[in-house]
This record gives C-alpha cells, structure tokens and sequence, in this order.
C-alpha cells in the first residue's frame, strides 16, 4: 500500500504495523465491515416493511389474509434460531433453481430429486456456473438479505401488532366519530400513534439483528468474523511477506470493539428516537415531558 | 438394522456410549432421529447448568447495579454492557481463545479448553448478564408500598431482602426470566457451531443436523426433527418455570397473578 513497504523484513515496528494493515487481506475485511453495514441498512427498512405487512395482514378482516399474516408471524417465531438460518438459505436456494428449472427446462425426463442429490439441469443453475465473480457474490448478499428480512419481518411484525392493539381503543372510536372510513382511521391515527409503543420492541430487534450479523457467514457471505480467523491465524514466512504468531484474539477484540461500540451508539440514538416519540402521547412518558418543559 | 438397534447403538453417542463412527450413507429416517436426539443431550446440559448457575451471579449482579456504591455499581454495569452487547458467536469465538491461551500457562487451563467446561463457562455469564438485566428492572418496580410495610415490621438488612426484596423481584422477573430460559436453550446451539471444536464428532443437536444435511443436501429432514425436539424442549421449560410462577404467586389472587407470555427472541 505505502511506498516503503517493499520490503517488510527491514522496517521498524509501526510501519510494519501500518504496511500489514494495508494488504490486500486487510482490506477485503474492511471491505466486509461495509457488507455488515449495508446488510444493516437495507435489512432494517425490509424486515420493517414485511413486519408491517404481517402485521396489517394479521389485523385483516378479510380472513385468508388475516390467517396468512399470523401464521407467518407464528411459524418463523416459532422454530429456534440459527437452525432457521441454516435451512432457509438451502431452501430458498433449492426453491429458486426448482422453479427455474420447470421454466427453463421443461423437457428433462430425469427426477430432481435422486436420493441424496438435489439435480437440476445447468441452464436452471444459480447463479450461472460461468457468472462473474461479482454476480455470485451480490447473489449471496441477496439471499441474505431476504433471509434475515423474512425472519427479522416475522419479528416485527409481532412488535407492530402488539403496538397496534396497544394504541387506546379511544382514539380510534374518536376518529370513527369523525366520521373517518377505515383506511383513514388506520394511516391517520393509528399508524401515527402505533409507533411509540412500537419502539422498545423493535429496538430490542434492532440490538439482536446486529448482534446477530456474525452469523452472515452461514449463509455465504464472507463477514467480520470470517476475515478475523482467516487473517489472525499463524502466518509463517513460507506463506507470506508479513509472519506473526496466532493473532487471531486481537482480531477477534478488535471485533468485540466494533460491536459494543456499536450498541452504545445505537442506544443512545434510540434513547433520542423515543424521545422524540414520546412527545405530545397521552403516555406516562409523554406526560413526563410535558411536565418538565412547563 | 432394525430402529432398536439403531437407539441402542446411536442414543448416547453424543455422551460417547455406543458406536464410533457415524453412519456414512443411507441415512434412515430412525438413524436422523436418533443421532439429533442424541445431540440434544448436549444442549439440555448446558442450558440446565448454566442456567441454574447464572441464576446466583444474576441476582448478586442486578444487586450490585441497583446499589448506590460506585465500588459495587460499575464493575456490574460494565459486566452486563460487555455481555449483552456482543454477539454470543464472539463471545464463543474469543472465550475459546481465551482459554487456550490460558492453556500454556497452567495445566490448570486444560480443561477449559473442551466444551463441555470452557462453552459452559461462556454461557453462564451470557445467561447472568441477560438475567441481571431483566432482575434489575423488577427490582425496580418493586412497589413503594411493600418495602415501607418491611420497613414498618422492623425488617431490615439481610432479613428484609430474604423475605420482601428478592421474592417480589423473582415474582415480577418471572415471565421474563422464563423467555430468557427458553433463549438460553436455543442458544445452546451455537456451542459447537464457534469456537469450540466438537472432540470425536460428540456434538449437540444443531452438529448432527448440519452433518446429515451436508451429507444428503436435503435440509427438509434434519432441520424439521431439529426444530420438532427444540420446540418439545421449549414445552417441557415452559411447563416447569409455569409450576415455579404459580409457586411465586401463590398468595395473591388469582385474576392479579402474571401470566406467562411467551415472546421467543433470536439470536442473542
């Protein structure tokens, strides 16, 4: 990376320190911070959409819909952890090159299915044996997304109906008074009001989804954690320019840095969001606040 | 090979009973079963001990964050904060290093370095932080009202938190404390999945699982027999933290007791 740094074995401390943190590894790992970030960023609203569809579903009159959004809600709450994110990514995998391969090739003769294996003709594959590097890569970071956003959504959307029942039946009877049709009643009052008491479950949500990023690498994606043993274990001089012993526990403090540093910024960015919230609701905390600018 | 023969040579080969080596193709329905089962043994355990275990630091930790002592005070924040503010899968990860560091320096280390003590290790204070946590907030609504009456007995000191202060708290930390049990077992999950290396493929449950569907690329077998014995699991901790909450609420009547409501949670 530095110009001096084309012979490692004659530099003095720090800028061996500075020319091993810039190698070409190095940089795939802070590469990969931005994956986790992103991952976040676009995560967050997904699964916020999905839960609010599961939860307006769930609150339908119409009654598949309704059984539709709290079976969603149930059954990826229900099935324990990471088991969920070991077998949605084959699923989702296998479920994507089924249907490809019923569009794609209509004329194979052979069962998918044949014992153990799981076989599909090449054109249905996915993505393409012969794609860019690129194109797999997004695809895994994809399949990710949809699969933390599906069981992220199921989350939230038990949060958004427990908030929706919680605003007071009151202010929805208010509105109807007013002679407001359902849909009025539902994004002028309710949605407005839901999100205070919305906000604790989601922001307990939002602490587990970043904690629970380290498990990115099971579904393909190569994360933190993944660089952290790739690049802390032992390096000897047969392998590369920069030997050092087992570091693998100062990757993995450095790791432990970035994810509390993390929820302390998030909790006091939460603290602030609620906060805000809470101004002007007929809440204890609400009340609170009234009392203290007064 | 009949299904009895199967459980007797499978059942316990989590725990190193029975056969070796692990069947390497046909992989029957019975053997799937059998060899999860077997693995769930592991995750009982380390709930189980952890949790009972956790249960004592938890108290003197949400103790020691309500105290007014700064002493007392901040070593137990910062535990809570370190605990429930990294992921569970680092927390693994570094302990397993930890200790192997540990390793070279007294034999005493050695068998930190195994599962079955150094996984446990981590667990116990992941489970204390979570509990701490959620012990300090009901320690804080305990009502005014119940602690002036104690005060008015007389009681005070040890006598007062024995027989006021920590069974109101328990009473309402209940219901919370029972999802954190039910987490804590699915997290359990996670022992052999990080850091710590499954000695002679004797792994829990979600190990077998992964095994079998790597081997048959089906995960629709596995990882439904995976999820079926977590949630038997998630019933039989259900039922007994019922038993010990209606133990709690006994004196009170019964339209004002807390139910237990179940709020499964994900990856810690």
């Amino acid at each position: 990376m530095f110009s001096f740094c084309t012979d490692p074995s004659t530099l003095p401390d720090w800028q061996w320190m500075a020319c091993y943190l810039t190698t070409g590894k190095h940089m795939s790992i802070y590469y990969s911070v931005f994956t986790v970030l992103l991952l976040l960023a676009i995560t967050a609203p997904t699964a916020l959409a999905f839960g609010f569809g599961g939860a307006s579903a769930a609150r339908s009159d119409i009654a598949p819909l309704r059984w539709f959004g709290k079976s969603y809600i149930a059954l990826v709450r229900g099935v324990p952890d990471i088991a969920i994110f070991l077998f949605f990514v084959i699923a989702l995998d296998q479920g994507i090159e089924y249907l490809r391969h019923k569009l794609l090739c209509p004329d194979w003769s052979e069962p998918i299915r044949q014992g153990n294996d799981f076989v599909v003709c090449q054109a249905a594959k996915m993505p393409l044996g012969n794609a860019p590097q690129w194109v797999h890569e997004s695809y895994g970071f994809a399949v990710a997304v949809l699969t933390f956003s599906i069981v992220f959504g199921a989350f939230a959307g038990n949060v958004l109906f427990g908030a929706m029942r919680a605003v007071p039946r009151a202010q929805l009877e208010t509105a109807e008074a007013y002679g407001m049709s359902r849909r009025q009643t539902f994004w002028r009052v309710l949605v407005p009001q839901m999100w205070v008491y919305a906000l604790p479950g989601l922001s307990n949500l939002w602490m587990v989804l970043i904690k629970s990023t380290p498990l990115l690498f099971l579904l393909g994606v190569e994360d933190i954690v993944y660089w952290a043993r790739e690049l802390g274990g032992t390096k000897t001089p047969r392998f590369t320019d920069y030997p050092h012993g087992d570091w693998r526990m100062w990757y993995f403090l450095a790791l432990l840095v970035f994810y509390l540093a993390f929820t302390r910024v998030s909790e006091v960015v939460l603290a602030r969001v609620m906060a805000r919230l809470t101004r002007g609701q007929a809440t204890a905390g609400g009340e609170a606040q009234r009392k203290a600018t007064a | 090979m009949s299904c009895l023969q199967t459980i007797q040579d499978y059942g316990l080969r989590a725990v190193g009973i029975g056969e070796r080596l692990l069947p390497r193709d046909n992989f029957t329905l019975c053997e799937q079963f059998t060899l999860i089962g077997s693995g769930m043994i592991w995750n009982i355990y380390f709930g189980l001990f952890a949790l009972c275990m956790g249960f004592f630091l938890a108290t003197a930790l949400a103790l020691g964050k309500a105290s007014p002592r700064a002493l007392l005070r901040i070593p137990a924040e910062w535990f809570i904060f370190l605990f429930r503010g990294s992921p569970l899968f680092i927390q693994f990860f570094f302990g397993y290093f930890l200790f192997l560091n540990l390793k070279s320096v007294s034999p005493f280390f050695d068998p930190f370095t195994a599962a079955w003590l150094g996984a446990l290790v981590v667990l116990f204070c992941n489970t204390a932080a979570y509990s701490a946590e959620i012990f300090y907030g009901a320690l804080l609504s305990i009502p005014k009202g119940d602690i002036e009456a104690a005060d008015a007995y007389g009681m005070s000191g040890w006598g007062r938190f024995k027989r006021v202060i920590w069974p109101t708290m328990l009473r309402l930390a209940w219901p919370a404390y029972t999802n954190e049990a039910i987490f804590l077992f699915h997290a359990t999950a996670l022992v052999f999945f990080s850091g710590f290396p499954a000695w002679q493929q004797r792994g829990d449950a979600l190990y077998y699982a992964n095994y079998f569907a790597d081997k048959t690329f089906n995960p629709f077998v596995p990882y439904p027999i995976l999820a079926l014995y977590f949630i038997l699991l998630t019933l039989a901790v259900v039922g007994v933290f019922g038993l010990v909450n209606a133990r709690l609420n006994r004196h009170l009547p019964q339209d004002k007791r807390r139910k237990i409501r179940l709020r499964p949670n994900l990856i810690r």
